[in-house]
């Protein structure tokens, strides 16, 4: 038998294939003109796009509400779920988390139609449900985890200490359980800002995301600067982890 | 007297299973008590309750008088010392020791004059801006306490905390708790199942088992003074002997006669007696001898050597001495009236009530034993039990009933184990095996060793 380290060859090979590689493809085709050409037009295109900006500024701004809504839905939720008091059966953690067995483009497709049927009309209103009820339990799982491992002990010392439970809540509890926070916020802000599908489905294409013109561009084989647009997005994902370089507290926040 | 701290007829119970039953208390201003007990007494579920994190299902706890029941933790005068700290981790030690202070709304320079003193009372002085996470589990026991302190509560109530910090650290920290207390005056409530830790900080000792006070007491007391074979046994080293007390100030116990001290016990009663190793003396002089033993191993242990004997009657004594006798060698013994502690027992028998299922069955404990009762079927019984007459296998299928061995006295020549059953009972038995605290045994009975049955109203 050879070395232990060549059974990590398949899994080099996949990275490099299809993750690696892939990468690099954007890159190049990025910095490319049709003709093959290096060249930053294709950046430069992108800030003097007034549309592609605009889009860019919409999907950020959807990304960020997004985000806010499932914190404020998921926190609590989550809490509910890690308190043994109120959260008897582990069955109510798997209800929650369930949706995300079912395909989410199978989901936004009849959330779409329940819209339809109901006489709602599809807009900025109904792509924020979409997105919060796609992206919700993202949110809620790492919050939980980091909240059910949390010693008690700490909210009954500050208990102890002379909080009110709201008190110790506000000043303890949601501290310590920030590294949850942030892993849910990468995991829900990161894929938001790129999504097409969940915009183009519940707002007929009335709303368009960053996703969307990639998509778009891609579609009508403008590879290099659909490639160039999605450079971008990979750099403004890449800040946002940035803010999660509390890794050692994150530990087990994350999925 | 001057009671802080009252407790009434206190039970509670998680589920099925009480954890406390009718305790009765008092806390005197200022002293240092100590709830001891093996793990699972319950000493940590009184601790949490005085606190106001549980709350008691009967009874009453009373703080200078006042009913605490119905007050909010956050707002009783105590504060507590965590097993393992909960020191704050996203706050520096500063901001945790000034944790209550902030809360109640105290000044800023008054707060920073506070925190000052009980840094320097635990010896902390310059670690105010330190990361809690960066310090040892002896500053961090420092800083948590330094915390509670500084509130300076009525009551402070400390969950064991020692437990984690090792042996050395542990004594030191023991000095110091000892001198704070006295500094502060501050009524101290300790919980620990360390007996050793119990006598040496304590005013007065709790001691706790099976949800149940089994004395309580100063250090002296309970050591010279234990009032049954359970706080002989787990304070301190001790022989514990099965025993009968002929008359007033005259015991026998491992077929020899003894003076000894205690009366009232009646005549002819079966006791438990109590010789602690180190009461037991050796002597050359044939006057003094009470009887002889053979030396059967010797350790030296620092200050003392501990040895066990057998004696001329077959008992297995352990003997503590500064000199060391050789293994083998045929030493006179003798133990001085003053030092024989004579106890009543709890028990002499397992009483049990069942019924009469057929001819050749009694039904006790929820399961049918083979006893032949000459009862009517149907007959309410009352069946006693010797220790004896009951049988541990190591097979389970081969019992009527499953038990799990509970706790184990070795009491010189056989041992007195407390057999728990499934459905929780107790079940008392003497044998000569060899078991393990926690090995699971199927029980049977055995019908001709003198087991009685009765009718349970006759």
């Amino acid at each position: 038998m050879g070395k232990r380290s060549n059974w990590s060859i398949p899994y080099v090979v996949f990275l490099v294939f299809f993750v690696v590689l892939p990468l690099v493809l954007v890159m190049v085709y990025a910095f490319q003109d049709s003709q093959g050409h290096f060249t930053f037009g294709n950046l430069a295109k992108f800030f003097t796009d007034k549309d592609a900006l605009s889009t860019f500024a919409v999907s950020i701004e959807v990304a960020l509400e997004n985000t806010a809504l499932c914190i404020l839905l998921g926190y609590p939720a989550a809490w509910i779920l890690a308190n043994k008091q109120y959260n008897k059966s582990a069955v109510t953690i798997v209800l929650f988390i369930m949706p995300m067995w079912i395909n989410a483009l199978m989901r936004t497709l009849a959330t779409a139609q329940l819209f339809t049927m109901l006489g709602i009309t599809l807009g900025k209103g109904t792509l924020l449900f979409g997105m919060v009820y796609d992206y919700l339990p993202f949110m809620i799982y790492p919050i939980y985890n980091v909240l059910a491992k949390m010693d008690k002990s700490y909210a009954e010392a500050a208990v102890d200490l002379g909080a009110t439970p709201w008190k110790a809540f506000w000043k303890v509890t949601v501290p310590l359980s920030m590294p949850g926070v942030t892993s849910g916020i990468l995991m829900v802000f990161m894929p938001t800002v790129s999504t097409f599908a969940i915009s183009e489905f519940l707002t007929n294409n009335k709303i368009k995301l960053f996703g969307t013109i990639i998509q778009e561009n891609i579609n009508s084989s403008m590879w290099n600067y659909g490639a160039a647009l999605a450079f971008i997005m990979l750099i403004i994902i890449g800040i946002t982890t940035l803010f999660d370089k509390d890794k050692e507290q994150a530990e087990g926040a994350l999925i | 007297m001057d009671k802080i701290i009252e407790i009434k007829n206190l039970s509670k119970s998680f589920g099925d299973k009480k954890v406390l039953e009718d305790i009765n208390l008092y806390i005197r201003r200022g002293e240092f008590l100590t709830l001891l007990g093996p793990s699972g007494c319950g000493k940590t579920t009184l601790l949490r309750m005085i606190a106001g994190f549980l709350q008691p299902d009967e009874g009453s706890i009373l703080m200078e008088g006042k009913e605490l029941a119905g007050i909010p933790p956050h707002e009783r005068p105590l504060n507590t010392v965590f097993q393992r700290y909960a020191l704050f981790p996203h706050l520096d030690v500063y901001d945790n020791i000034a944790f209550g202070l902030k809360l109640k709304k105290v000044p800023e320079d008054e707060i920073e004059k506070r925190v000052r003193r009980v840094l320097k009372l635990v010896a902390m002085s310059d670690y105010e801006d330190r990361d809690v996470d960066t310090l040892s589990g002896g500053q961090q026991q420092r800083i948590a306490i330094a915390r509670a302190i500084v509130n300076q509560p009525k009551v402070l109530l400390l969950d064991e905390p020692l437990a984690a910090l090792d042996l050395k650290m542990r004594k030191d920290m023991q000095t110091e708790l000892k001198e704070m207390h006295k500094k502060l005056g501050i009524t101290f409530i300790y919980v620990t199942h360390d007996q050793e830790e119990a006598l040496t900080l304590s005013d007065t000792i709790v001691v706790l088992n099976e949800g149940r006070i089994q004395q309580i007491g100063t250090p002296v007391d309970i050591y010279n003074e234990p009032v049954n074979s359970f706080v002989a046994d787990f304070i301190g080293e001790s022989n514990i002997l099965n025993g009968t007390m002929i008359r007033d100030r005259r015991v026998a116990f491992m077929g020899h006669e003894f003076d000894c001290v205690d009366e009232g016990f009646g005549e002819d009663v079966p006791v438990d007696v109590v010789v602690r190793p180190e009461d037991i003396y050796f002597t050359t002089e044939e006057s003094k001898t009470q009887f002889t033993a053979k030396v059967k191993s010797c350790t030296f242990k620092g200050v003392h050597y501990e040895m066990f004997v057998d004696t001329d009657t077959g008992n297995e004594l352990m003997i503590q001495d500064y000199d060391a006798y050789p293994v083998d060698s045929t030493v006179r013994l003798y133990i001085d009236p003053d030092d024989i502690q004579v106890m009543k027992k709890e028990r002499t028998c397992n009483t049990l009530y069942g019924t009469v299922k057929d001819e050749e069955t009694v039904t006790l404990l929820g399961a049918d034993f083979p006893l032949k009762s000459g009862f009517e079927a149907g007959t309410e019984v009352k069946v006693e039990v010797p220790f004896e007459a009951v049988d541990l296998l190591d097979n389970l299928d081969d019992g009527v009933l499953d038990g799990e061995v509970h706790f184990i006295l070795y009491k010189g020549d056989h041992y007195h184990l407390t057999i728990k059953t499934d459905a929780g009972d107790f079940l008392w038995v003497d044998t000569n095996d060899i078991w393990d605290k926690g090995d699971l045994v199927g029980i049977r009975l055995i019908a001709d060793k003198g087991i009685k049955i009765s009718r349970k109203d006759g």
